[in-house]
């Protein structure tokens, strides 16, 4: 769409815009599909058509009306929220602390969090599995907040670090000079130049909880704490006669409004986080 | 005073009190300060050793014992009989061979395509915005929302990619399985590649590559001459974080294929026998290995690294 605009001064535009398209074409056409298929009727479901011959709402109304959906869109709505704040406050700390302070065993905080970044989860559910049985923790929240918030830290600690070096700290002392105390100094300078590192990484991290597929199937068993995604893989349509693929697809579409949502209005800040995060770090 | 300040920091713990008043303020700060990182730093570290730390050994100890979950009373200490059964079993081989082709293939076509679009991200004249926007979707969406979408389109019947292609069921047999696989992880991951190769252009010095082109160098030659290996570490890193992640493949495979016709990867593995099995032993064995592989992967791209390692810099700049 771009390129057309362009396409009477240059070719050259024209060549971008018909790159640029393909990139979109190959970003969207999965995603369109599903929503497509979300919205086709029971009838025309399986008639491998790439638009819906007929739009309904049924499968949405479908799975609203099951506990099977709902209850799991609130535990995935809860468990991501809680082990974003808990994640991004921790990680604030350690991060402060790393850009800023100077103490004995940084380095062996910076190693260890690389390490848990590179750290194969599965490895951990085994052990995680029958520990949390006997902890009493299995199938519970508690029990998925605590690996999500494990691995959530390095991806915290590296972004909200590299945002930490940038913030210029000299200001603090400035504003100390003029007469402002270390709380004003605090809420009126450093605050507002540290929010937006704070807010990037909680969208980092949120996307990673509520992607997060292994640990949700492993360590719940129940309707109690199941997220959307493995409830999803549950799906087996209202009756036995009935193909999930509507449901799965109207479910599917439900989860991926807030990534849409973030990706439209934080773009920038979600690619400086994951690159500066990744690089400088 | 500097020399001072480091003979207080090696004997703070021992004999604080015959200092010199000047000198103990400074002291006092210098503790403070280490005091106050070690604190803040506390939740985080705490954390990350609670959850890890302890499965980690954990999972050692229940690697050694024949652990069934359905035959709770027939536990006992069996020392490495697991690890002889597992590396003797054609389907964990299977498995280790499915991951570590689906990780290569999969890194390597990434790169290139990557590249291509950190290239169309970094110079696009027009539409940037656009295109930076739509391929963090991929990267955003949930992985089994994305699978699904990939596992409706090859169904017979129901999928567009599908019916274009005749309507076989390609789902059904292994090499088909596999490329669907690998299409559906490049497509999610190919646009997070692209980000941290855009970053390492991003330190591609323009007038670097105008001098360049005004000797005469083809855009191919600047390319391979400059760009490429002014983004090394760039490159390395995005290879490692990768490679790593490609390696765990589960999500995809759970829902194309369950590992169904001989698919499964390693941790697919690792998980039907520990949570549809109940197999603790044979599940933990599986994890420690899998381990063990990780960090021999980890430790060659380190080697390879050299000075460029991720956090390495931490250590200088503070």
């Amino acid at each position: 769409m771009a390129g057309i605009g362009g396409a009477e001064t240059t070719g050259k535009k024209w060549g971008w815009g018909l790159l640029n398209a393909v990139v979109v074409v190959y970003a969207l056409v999965p995603v369109l599909w599903i929503v497509s298929l979300s919205f086709k009727s029971s009838k025309t479901l399986a008639d491998g058509n790439f638009i819906p011959r007929e739009w309904s709402l049924e499968n949405y109304q479908n799975i609203f009306s099951t506990s099977e959906f709902t209850r799991a869109l609130i535990n995935s709505i809860g468990i991501a929220i809680i082990a974003t704040a808990i994640a991004v406050v921790f990680g604030t700390m350690a991060a402060y602390a790393i850009a800023r302070l100077d103490f004995p065993g940084k380095n062996l905080l910076v190693g260890v969090s690389l390490l848990i970044a590179m750290f194969p989860q599965v490895s951990l559910v085994s052990p995680l599995f029958e520990i949390e049985r006997s902890l009493g923790l299995f199938d519970t929240w508690p029990g998925l907040i605590l690996p999500y918030i494990t691995f959530a830290l390095p991806l915290a600690i590296y972004t909200l670090s590299a945002f930490f070096r940038e913030i210029p700290w000299e200001l603090e002392k400035a504003a100390k000079m003029d007469g402002a105390t270390p709380g004003q100094a605090f809420r009126r300078v450093i605050a507002p130049l540290a929010a937006p590192g704070v807010f990037t990484t909680a969208i980092l991290v949120f996307i990673f909880c509520w992607n997060d597929f292994l640990f949700a199937i492993s360590l719940t068993s129940t309707e109690q704490s199941r997220t959307v995604p493995v409830a999803l893989s549950f799906f087996t349509g209202s009756s036995q006669f009935e193909d999930p693929a509507g449901s799965i697809a109207a479910a599917a579409v439900v989860i991926t409004i807030p990534i849409i949502l973030f990706v439209l209005f934080f773009q920038r800040r979600i690619v400086a986080g994951l690159t500066s995060g990744a690089v400088k770090g | 005073m500097s020399q001072t300040t480091t003979e207080d920091t090696t004997t703070t713990g021992a004999s604080p009190a015959p200092v010199a008043p000047r000198k103990k303020v400074l002291s006092e700060g210098k503790k403070a300060e280490r005091r106050l990182g070690w604190l803040l730093c506390a939740p985080a570290a705490l954390t990350m050793i609670a959850v890890t730390g302890w499965p980690i050994l954990y999972s050692l100890l229940l690697s050694m014992q024949r652990f069934d979950l359905k035959f709770p009373d027939r536990t006992e200490w069996i020392w490495f009989d697991n690890y002889v059964t597992v590396l003797s079993s054609p389907y964990w081989w299977n498995a280790v061979w499915v991951t570590v082709l689906l990780t290569v293939v999969t890194v390597a076509v990434e790169l290139v395509l990557g590249m291509s679009l950190a290239l169309i991200m970094h110079r696009a004249l027009v539409g940037r915005g656009i295109v930076r926007t739509t391929t963090l979707i991929p990267y955003g969406i949930v992985t089994v929302v994305a699978a699904f979408s990939w596992r409706f389109a090859w169904t017979p019947g129901t999928g567009y990619l599908a019916e274009a292609l005749g309507g076989d069921p390609v789902l059904t047999e292994k090499i088909p399985s596999l490329m669907v696989v690998g299409l559906a992880e490049i497509w999610k991951t190919t646009p997070f590649m692209a980000l941290l190769l855009m970053a390492g252009l991003a330190l591609v010095p323009d007038d670097l590559l105008k001098a360049a082109a005004m000797d005469g160098a083809s855009g191919w030659q600047r390319f391979i001459k400059i760009t490429v290996p002014i983004m090394k570490p760039a490159i390395l890193v995005a290879l490692l974080f990768r490679t790593l992640d490609a390696f765990r493949i589960f999500d995809n495979l759970f829902v194309l294929t369950a590992g169904s016709q001989g698919t499964s990867s390693v941790s697919m593995l690792t998980y039907n026998n520990l949570i549809k099995g109940l197999n603790l032993g044979i599940g933990s064995t599986m994890s420690v290995l899998i381990f063990i592989m990780v960090a021999i992967i980890a430790f060659v791209f380190i080697k390879l690294f050299g000075t460029a390692a991720p956090g390495s810099d931490d250590g200088g700049k503070r």
